[in-house]
């Protein structure tokens, strides 16, 4: 991490209490962000597609400069219970904000208070937004996995997965989560639940149904890693993307049904003149797949949060500029989101991916399903020789 | 397709009769509609010429203003330093923004002659010693002005709101310039007062010139502001700022209301008249215009339900008031508090138009409510477009640059164009800052 801690130009990954929001955004529940203002309307107007068309309990405190010097955690609960009578949510999720951070809200002890108060499971997420959403949603995804998902009876034998860390943060609204489904339903493999789109909180609740869940993004690993803890299933982490790849992933589910064993799938070059930069799992299936299919070595850079599978994966983590700027010296290709580009060396060749956690809707057309068509990828950026 | 929840729930909409002046609804959680041409400090700040913006916060807290700017276009006027955890349990906020600041400075391509420090709530509540870090700064940059600015919204019910406190620093960096006579200063809006309207043509007609931030395109040229003779502001939240004109320059300030009055804006022209030393317009003549405006944009709406909202205007319930009393089927105005300078049109609607609804924005039951009207119904205002779900709306924000007689002829001319085009509103009411450049 660069002490400086710097942006000269470029933009800004999500913060880790938009991924709390945008984890659970189709469950049903209902979002309280403890802050002032800002929090909200950055994240339904940047982080969140689905805003405008599809309704979701996402609100804030609006936390005052006198409730946060009196610790006054009793209007939150008061505030939060009235709304949740009126709203009738399935559950409530408290993220924090920085000043909570700094005034030590006890999350889980007022989502406890609240629970008690009204009924409704409440969880409490001690988000500080000076992390990225990544984290957040790997939080939130967990909690659902530890609170919501059922014991499996009578589990049909015939392989099956989750798909786990799905969010418009990482995938966009462009028809990604329905596409990795294919994936593996075209090899036979049915998936159970995508967490979270395109899924209702019952189909997460059955998860425990599945043999194997696979983590398209480092936003599902904590959900991963309690779904192992609580029942034993294995997990896989790599994204869909490209025939190559896919084959390799849909392998490695068969193979860790039959092991039990968890894989870290993608792999990165660190000798590669290709570079790749994003969220970690996503950035690194990215890379493994064009090495795949174009025969180039291809690496990844993560400048988001990470998680502990990163060094299995061989991809350096570098969130400011100062520490992606040596990461670029000697590129030939820089792939990552359009708003790279001012930092790119004049040598390397840029390739835009946009990428919605990072450029939120600037550029949301133009976000491809790498999912369904890494070829047309391949071909459009030259990227084949 | 749209998918809505569709619960039931009470909303707090009230009749005005019933309503409490300031606040007429109960504050708690609150929601947030996706209209968003209402500007904030990013955009406010871009107005210097050639201002280099530096905000120094968490990154969940940066990542809106860095979309604001890369959507405006100009990522390469704004840089960032992420506050993070190390930062505060260290105890090193200054030290962390000094350098960070100064990295940026010294990596720009070219050195801005002016930046903006936007600090945070954290700043805030650490006690950041805050004198010390621009003390520094300009230590070590004598060539560049530095203001402070700031991003603490958990600052908006203690003192000058963060809003407040952006119109004022917009004024910060004026060194003083030599006394230009016949100049008047409006200050502290979003937008250039429009040459058609009744401010701008008598003034000029009567030789005075329109001095305003909006009209200048360089540092040098933005210094010449601290010469004007007169300052006048028209919005609540512009207050601030003319009064640090007045203070530290000396330019006497007025503040004028927009209104939709005609008594009121005759009283403001009368002040503005005495204190420039010109005869005000001829207000037969100016509200015969609007008169005539009124009646052409009352011909084509007719009867039609016509909602408000507080983003349109600084004065929603004075343009209610002034619609009601021309026939206009007014139904709703949308508003979450009640500001001074309309407590006497809400006192006069509560007794001629007791049942005026009135409706919150932010209040949680908002997102679930149905969001369309069993009759076609005209917005004024994004907010309202959004809560209505029609496409017959006016697209405008923070008054648009009308004062006077100009702002009544001239919303009622954008009534009759609203209701006769339809506008697709999804797409014109999530871009941010209207009026301002947008890649989207």
């Amino acid at each position: 991490m660069s002490l400086k801690q710097t942006a000269r130009i470029i933009s800004t990954y999500t913060g880790d209490t938009s991924g709390v929001c945008s984890a659970l955004y189709e469950l049903g529940g209902m979002t309280v962000m403890h802050d002032a203002s800002g929090c909200n309307s950055t994240y339904n107007t940047h982080d969140e597609p689905r805003w405008y068309d599809m309704d979701s309990l996402v609100f804030i405190s609006a936390l005052s400069e006198t409730e946060a010097i009196l610790g006054d955690d009793e209007k939150l609960i008061e505030d939060t219970v009235r709304s949740a009578r009126e709203l009738n949510p399935a559950f409530i999720a408290l993220a924090g904000t920085p000043i909570p951070m700094m005034t030590g809200v006890d999350f889980e002890a007022v989502a406890r208070q609240i629970e008690e108060e009204c009924g409704i499971p409440a969880f409490g997420f001690d988000t500080d937004g000076m992390h990225s959403y990544t984290a957040g949603a790997s939080k939130a995804l967990g909690a659902i996995a530890r609170r919501f998902v059922r014991e499996a009876d009578n589990k049909d034998p015939a392989l099956s997965v989750n798909l786990l860390g799905l969010t418009p943060l990482d995938f966009s609204v462009t028809g990604t989560e329905r596409t990795m489904k294919k994936v593996f339903e075209g090899a036979g493999i049915p998936v159970r639940a995508s967490w979270a789109m395109g899924s209702t909180l019952e189909d997460l609740a059955a998860s425990a149904m599945a043999h194997v869940n696979v983590v398209v993004s480092s936003a599902g690993i904590g959900a991963a890693k309690v779904l192992r803890e609580r029942f034993g299933i294995p997990y896989v982490v790599g994204t869909p993307c490209g025939k190559r790849f896919n084959e390799r992933l849909v392998r490695a589910v068969r193979d860790s049904a039959r092991d039990g064993e968890c894989r870290v799938l993608p792999v990165s070059d660190p000798a590669a003149r290709r570079l790749v930069i994003g969220e970690g799992v996503t950035a690194a299936s990215l890379a493994s797949a064009l090495t795949l299919e174009t025969g180039i070595p291809t690496r990844a850079a993560c400048a988001t949060d990470g998680f502990d599978g990163l060094s299995r994966m061989q991809v350096p983590q570098a969130t400011d500029e100062d520490d992606l700027l040596p990461l670029m010296e000697g590129a030939e290709v820089v792939i990552a989101d359009p708003l790279y580009r001012p930092i790119v060396p004049g040598s390397a060749r840029f390739v835009p991916l946009p990428h919605e956690g990072f450029s939120g809707r600037i550029w949301r057309r133009d976000i491809p399903d790498l999912a369904a068509d890494l070829t047309r990828f391949i071909d459009s950026n030259g990227l084949a020789r | 397709m749209i998918r809505r929840l569709g619960a039931e729930a009470p909303c707090q909409e009230i009749r005005i009769a019933d309503a409490s002046y300031p606040a007429p609804f109960t504050g708690g959680l609150e929601y947030s509609a996706p209209a968003r041409g209402t500007w904030n400090i990013v955009h406010t700040g871009m107005l210097i010429p050639e201002a280099h913006e530096i905000f120094v916060c968490a990154q969940g807290c940066l990542r809106g203003v860095v979309l604001t700017a890369a959507e405006m276009g100009v990522p390469e006027r704004f840089s960032t330093v992420a506050v993070r955890e190390n930062n505060v349990t260290d105890g090193d906020l200054e030290d962390s923004l000094i350098e960070g600041v100064s990295d940026i400075l010294e990596k720009l391509p070219q050195k801005p002659p002016a930046v903006l420090v936007y600090t945070s709530c954290i700043h805030h509540f650490m006690g950041a010693d805050l004198d010390h870090i621009y003390k520094t700064l300009r230590e070590r940059f004598p060539e560049i002005d530095f203001t402070d600015c700031y991003m603490n919204p958990i600052m908006r019910k203690s003192g000058l709101t963060p809003d407040q406190l952006m119109r004022r620093q917009l004024y910060s960096l004026l060194h003083g310039a030599p006394r230009r006579e016949r100049t008047l200063l409006v200050a502290g809006g979003d937008f250039m007062t429009d040459d058609a309207g009744d401010l701008v043509t008598q003034l000029r007609q009567n030789g005075w010139e329109i001095l305003e931030i909006q009209r200048t395109h360089t540092y040098d040229e933005y210094q010449t502001l601290a010469g004007a003779a007169l300052c006048m502001t028209n919005q609540p939240g512009a207050i601030p700022g003319g009064r640090l004109l007045e203070d530290r320059f000396g330019m006497p300030h007025l503040h004028l209301p927009v209104s939709f009055d005609y008594d009121e804006i005759a009283a403001n022209w009368k002040r503005l008249g005495e204190a420039a030393g010109i005869p005000v317009p001829d207000s037969a003549s100016e509200i015969e215009k609007c008169e005539a405006a009124l009646s052409r944009a009352k011909a084509s709406i007719g009867d039609a339900p016509v909602e408000i909202d507080y983003t349109v205007t600084s004065r929603p319930l004075s343009l209610a008031r002034m619609l009601l009393s021309h026939g206009f089927r007014v139904t709703k105005v949308y508003l979450d508090g009640i500001s001074g300078e309309e407590r006497d049109d809400f006192l006069a609607l509560q007794k001629t138009c007791p049942d005026l609804l009135l409706s919150p924005t932010v209040d949680p039951v908002m997102r679930v409510r149905p969001r369309e009207t069993e009759e076609t119904t005209l917005a004024v205002g994004q907010k309202a477009a959004y809560f209505t779900g029609t496409d017959r709306f006016v697209n405008l924000v923070e008054n648009g640059g009308f004062w006077g007689y100009h702002a009544v002829h001239g919303m009622a001319e954008m009534m009759r164009e609203a209701w006769e085009t339809p506008k697709d509103a999804k797409s014109l009411i999530q871009i941010k800052g209207w009026g301002c450049s947008s890649c989207l």
